[in-house]
C-alpha cells in the first residue's frame, strides 16, 4: 500500500478541513434493487467485529506478546539509614525506603504516635481522638464520618458508624483502622494507652500490633492498668508537638 | 513500565517454534472464551529481579505443616529477617496451585495473612501483599475468593503513599475483580470507584498503569453498563483518563494502553457518551490519533497497535453520537489530518496486524459517511488508489473499502468525476468476478452510483466511450455466467 508522499507532510501540517465539493444527489440513487445509503455504524461491546482486537488485548494481558517498553533496572544505592529520630532501619534501594517511610512515619499521629495508612484516616483519627471540640459537638450532632471515601454519611457514635460500615459497605466487623475510643476520657490519657498497647519493644511508633490481634485482650483491662499518671491537658510541653517518648520500655506496666 | 515480566515460569530452553505454538493455543482459547462471553484474563506481577536474587524459579509445593510453620515464624518470629524469610518462602510456595489449595483450606491462614498485611512492618506488609497477589491470580475461583477478607484493606491502602505497595494492591484487586460478580458485589459498596478516583491522581506511572488495568477489568464486567459505568461516569475518573491520554512528551504508552481500553469499554456500552464528548473526548482522541500516526513512522516499536486499536474504536463509536455532529462547535472532528493519520495507520496495520484493518476501515466509514469535507479530502489527498490496494486483503476488508468508496460516490457528480479516472473502474470490474456475494453486491452498488453520476462526456480521460462500453460488456458477460446479483 503506497501512500502519496505528500501525506506525511499533511499530517505534520496545520489543522484544517477541505472545502467540500458540491453535493448533488439524484433521487434514483437509492432505488431498488440498489439500496446503498451512506451511514455511520456503531458496534456494541460483545459484537464479533471486535473479536480480533479483544483477543490481542488479552494476549497482551497474559504477557505473551512483546512488551510495550522495557523498564530500567531498579538502581541500588550505598546503604543508608532512616533519618527519623529513633528509627535505625537501613536500606539500599530508594523504593524500599519509600515504602518503609510511608508505612511507619508517613501518616503518624503526633499526639499518640499511631501510624495510619492514609492521610484521610489520620485526619479522622485526630479529630475523633484528640480534638475536644469534636467531643463537645458530638454530644449534639452527628459527627462520626463514614470512613469510605465518597460516602458522606455521619453518625452519632462510632458504634453506629461501625454498624454502617459493616451493613452498608460490607466492611469486616474487626476492621483495624476503626478502633473506637472507649468512654469519654480526656485526650491526654490516650498517649499512655498507646504505650500500654505496644508489646514488642522495637515497635515504638506502631498502631496495635497485628500478630497480637487475635489474642488482644479487650480494652477495659488495659485501661485499668494505666489510669495512674495523667498529664493535665492544659499543660503542653511543646505547643502541640508529639510527646516524644522514644522507647516504650520506660512505660512499663504500672499496677 | 514493564518490570521485566516475561510471563509465567517460562522454561529457559524454549524454542521459537514452541513459543509460537503456545501463542496459537492461547489465541484459540481466547477466541473460544470470547464467543462464550467468558473472556477473562488476569495479570501476574512478578518482580524478575527479586526472583533471580532468590536463586532461580524453582517452585516448591508446600505441605500443611510447612505452611503453618512459615506462618508462625512470620507472625511470631523474634528476628525481623527471620519473619521476612518465612514469608518469602511462603510466597514462593504459593506460586504453585497445590500450595494455594492447601493454604486456603488451613484454618486461620488468610486471617494471619491479612494481619501481616496490616502490620506496621513495611517489608512484611509487602511480602504479605505479594502472597495475596499470587492467590488472586489463581484460576481456581475458591482460591481467588479466599482473598475477599482483604479487600477493604487493599482499598484503604490505595490512598496511601507507597507506590510499590499501591501497585501491588491494584493488580491484586484487578485480578479479584474479574473473578466473579460476587466479588464485585462486595467491592462496589466498599467504595472501589471513589478509591480509584482518588488514586488516579498519583504521579507514579507504575501506579497509573496498575490502576488502568484494575479499572479496565471492572468496566469489562457483564453488569458494568447498568451497575458500574454510571458510577464511573459520575466520578472524576473520565476527566483524569482523558488527561492521561493527552498526546505529548508526558504520554506513557503502558498507561495509555490501559486507559484507552477503559474508555473503549465505557463508550461501547453506550451509557452516556454525550458526557464524554462534552469533556473533550473527541478532540483528545483525535489528537492522540495524529500522535500515533507520527509515532509509527518513527519507530518500529512493538505494541503500538495495542493503543491504536482502542483509540480507533473509541473515535469510531463516538462519531455516531448525535452530540458529535454539532457542526462548527469545538467538539466537531473535521480536521483532515485525521484522515492522513488514519491512512498511515492502515498501512501500519497492513504490515503489523492485518486483522485490525476492518476496524480502521470502520472508522474511515464513520468519518466519510455524512461528511462531504472528508470525502473531498480523500480525493484531494490522493487516497483513493491506496484504498484500492486493500481490496485484495480479505472479503471483509473489501466490503468495507467498497462501502467507503460508495460514501464518496453517492455524494454526486462532482465526486464521481474524480473517481472515474485511474484504477478504480478496472479494479472494480475485477472484483465482480469474485465469488463472495457481499463483495460483489457492494461492487455493483458502487458501479450503479458511478454510472448514475457519470460526468457528461463520459470517460474523457480514457478516450471515446471505452470505459462505459467495457463495463457494459463485462456486466453482460458476468450476468450470463449465472451471477444472480449482476442480473
Amino acid at each position: 500500500m503506497q501512500l502519496p508522499p505528500a501525506l506525511h507532510a499533511r499530517l505534520a501540517g496545520a489543522p484544517g478541513a477541505a472545502a467540500p465539493l458540491p453535493v448533488q444527489r439524484d433521487a434514483l440513487a437509492g432505488n431498488a434493487p440498489f439500496r446503498f445509503a451512506a451511514r455511520q455504524v456503531r458496534f456494541p461491546r460483545e459484537h464479533e467485529f471486535f473479536e480480533d482486537g479483544d483477543v490481542q488485548r488479552h494476549l497482551y494481558l497474559q504477557d505473551v506478546i512483546t512488551q510495550v517498553a522495557a523498564e530500567p533496572e531498579r538502581p541500588r544505592v550505598p546503604e543508608f539509614t532512616c533519618q527519623v529520630a529513633g528509627c535505625c532501619q537501613a536500606f539500599d534501594a530508594l523504593e524500599d525506603y519509600e515504602h518503609h517511610y510511608h508505612t511507619l512515619h508517613g501518616n503518624v499521629c503526633s499526639y499518640c504516635r499511631r501510624a495510619f495508612p492514609s492521610g484521610h484516616l489520620l485526619d479522622t483519627h485526630i479529630q475523633e481522638w484528640h480534638d475536644s471540640l469534636f467531643q463537645i459537638l458530638a454530644e449534639r450532632q452527628d459527627m462520626y464520618q463514614c470512613l469510605v471515601e465518597g460516602c458522606t454519611e455521619k453518625f452519632r457514635t462510632s458504634r453506629d458508624r461501625k454498624q454502617h460500615l459493616v451493613a452498608h459497605h460490607l466492611y469486616p466487623a474487626d476492621f483495624r483502622f476503626d478502633k473506637p475510643r472507649k468512654g469519654s476520657r480526656p485526650a491526654s490519657q490516650v498517649s499512655t494507652e498507646a504505650a500500654g498497647e505496644d508489646r514488642a519493644p522495637s515497635e515504638g511508633d506502631a498502631m496495635e500490633v497485628c500478630s497480637e490481634h487475635a489474642e488482644a485482650p479487650p480494652e477495659p483491662p488495659r485501661e485499668r492498668r494505666v489510669y495512674g499518671h495523667r498529664v493535665p491537658s492544659t499543660i503542653c510541653f511543646g505547643q502541640g508537638a508529639s510527646r516524644g517518648f522514644k522507647s516504650t520500655k520506660k512505660r512499663s506496666k504500672r499496677p | 513500565m514493564w518490570r521485566g515480566r516475561r510471563g509465567l515460569l517460562r522454561p529457559s530452553g524454549c524454542g521459537v517454534e514452541e513459543l509460537r505454538c503456545r501463542r496459537r493455543e492461547r489465541e484459540a482459547a481466547l477466541r473460544k472464551a470470547r464467543r462464550e462471553q467468558q473472556l477473562v484474563s488476569k495479570r501476574l506481577l512478578r518482580d524478575e529481579a527479586t526472583e533471580e536474587a532468590e536463586g532461580g524459579r524453582v517452585v516448591v509445593i508446600l505441605g500443611e505443616a510447612q505452611i503453618q510453620e512459615f506462618l508462625r515464624l512470620a507472625q511470631r518470629g523474634i528476628e525481623e529477617k527471620e519473619r521476612e524469610r518465612a514469608l518469602v518462602s511462603l510466597r514462593r510456595g504459593l506460586q504453585h496451585p497445590e500450595t494455594q489449595q492447601t493454604f486456603i483450606r488451613l484454618e486461620g491462614s488468610i486471617r494471619t495473612l491479612v494481619g501481616l498485611l496490616t502490620s506496621n512492618k513495611a517489608l512484611l506488609q509487602l511480602e504479605a501483599a505479594r502472597c495475596l497477589h499470587e492467590l488472586s491470580h489463581s484460576e481456581q475461583s475458591a482460591v481467588a475468593e479466599a482473598c475477599l477478607p482483604a479487600t477493604s484493606y487493599l482499598l484503604t491502602y490505595l490512598s496511601g503513599h507507597s507506590s510499590d505497595f499501591i501497585e501491588l494492591c491494584l493488580y491484586t484487586l484487578g485480578n479479584l475483580i474479574v473473578e466473579s460478580e460476587a466479588v464485585r458485589r462486595q467491592l462496589l459498596p466498599q467504595g472501589i470507584v471513589p478509591a480509584l478516583a482518588a488514586c488516579i491522581q498519583s504521579p507514579h506511572l507504575t501506579v497509573l498503569e496498575a490502576l488502568g488495568y484494575a479499572l479496565s477489568q471492572l468496566l469489562q464486567a457483564k453488569e458494568a453498563p447498568e451497575k458500574i459505568i454510571p458510577l464511573v461516569l459520575g466520578s472524576t475518573l473520565p476527566q483524569h483518563i482523558l488527561q492521561l491520554l493527552q498526546p505529548g512528551p508526558k504520554l506513557n504508552l503502558g498507561v495509555a494502553v490501559e486507559f484507552a481500553w477503559c474508555l473503549h469499554y465505557i463508550i461501547c456500552s453506550q451509557v452516556n457518551n454525550a458526557l464524554l464528548i462534552t469533556q473533550g473526548a473527541l478532540t483528545t482522541l483525535g489528537l492522540l490519533l495524529l500522535d500515533l500516526a507520527a509515532a509509527v513512522q518513527r519507530t518500529e516499536d512493538a505494541g503500538l497497535e495495542l493503543l491504536v486499536c482502542p483509540v480507533v474504536r473509541c473515535l469510531s463509536n463516538l462519531l455516531t453520537e448525535a452530540a458529535a455532529e454539532t457542526v462548527g462547535g469545538p467538539m466537531h472532528l473535521q480536521d483532515e489530518r485525521v484522515l492522513a493519520a488514519l491512512f498511515i495507520l492502515l498501512q501500519f496495520f497492513l504490515h503489523k496486524q492485518p486483522s485490525l484493518l476492518p476496524e480502521g476501515l470502520w472508522l474511515l466509514n464513520n468519518l466519510t459517511a455524512n461528511s462531504p469535507s472528508f470525502c473531498t479530502s480523500l480525493i484531494s489527498l490522493d487516497l483513493i488508489e491506496p484504498l484500492l490496494h486493500l481490496l485484495s486483503v480479505s472479503n471483509v476488508v473489501s466490503v468495507l473499502v467498497l462501502t467507503v468508496l460508495c460514501n464518496v460516490a453517492e455524494k454526486g457528480p462532482a465526486y464521481c468525476q474524480h473517481l472515474w479516472p485511474g484504477l478504480l473502474l478496472p479494479t472494480l470490474l475485477d472484483t465482480l468476478a469474485l465469488s463472495d456475494t457481499e463483495v460483489v453486491g457492494q461492487s455493483v452498488e458502487l458501479l450503479q452510483l458511478l454510472f448514475l453520476y457519470q460526468p457528461g462526456g463520459v470517460c474523457r480521460t480514457q478516450g471515446s466511450n471505452f470505459g462505459v462500453s467495457y463495463c457494459r460488456q463485462t456486466l453482460y458477460r458476468l450476468s450470463h455466467q449465472g451471477s444472480p446479483i449482476i442480473q
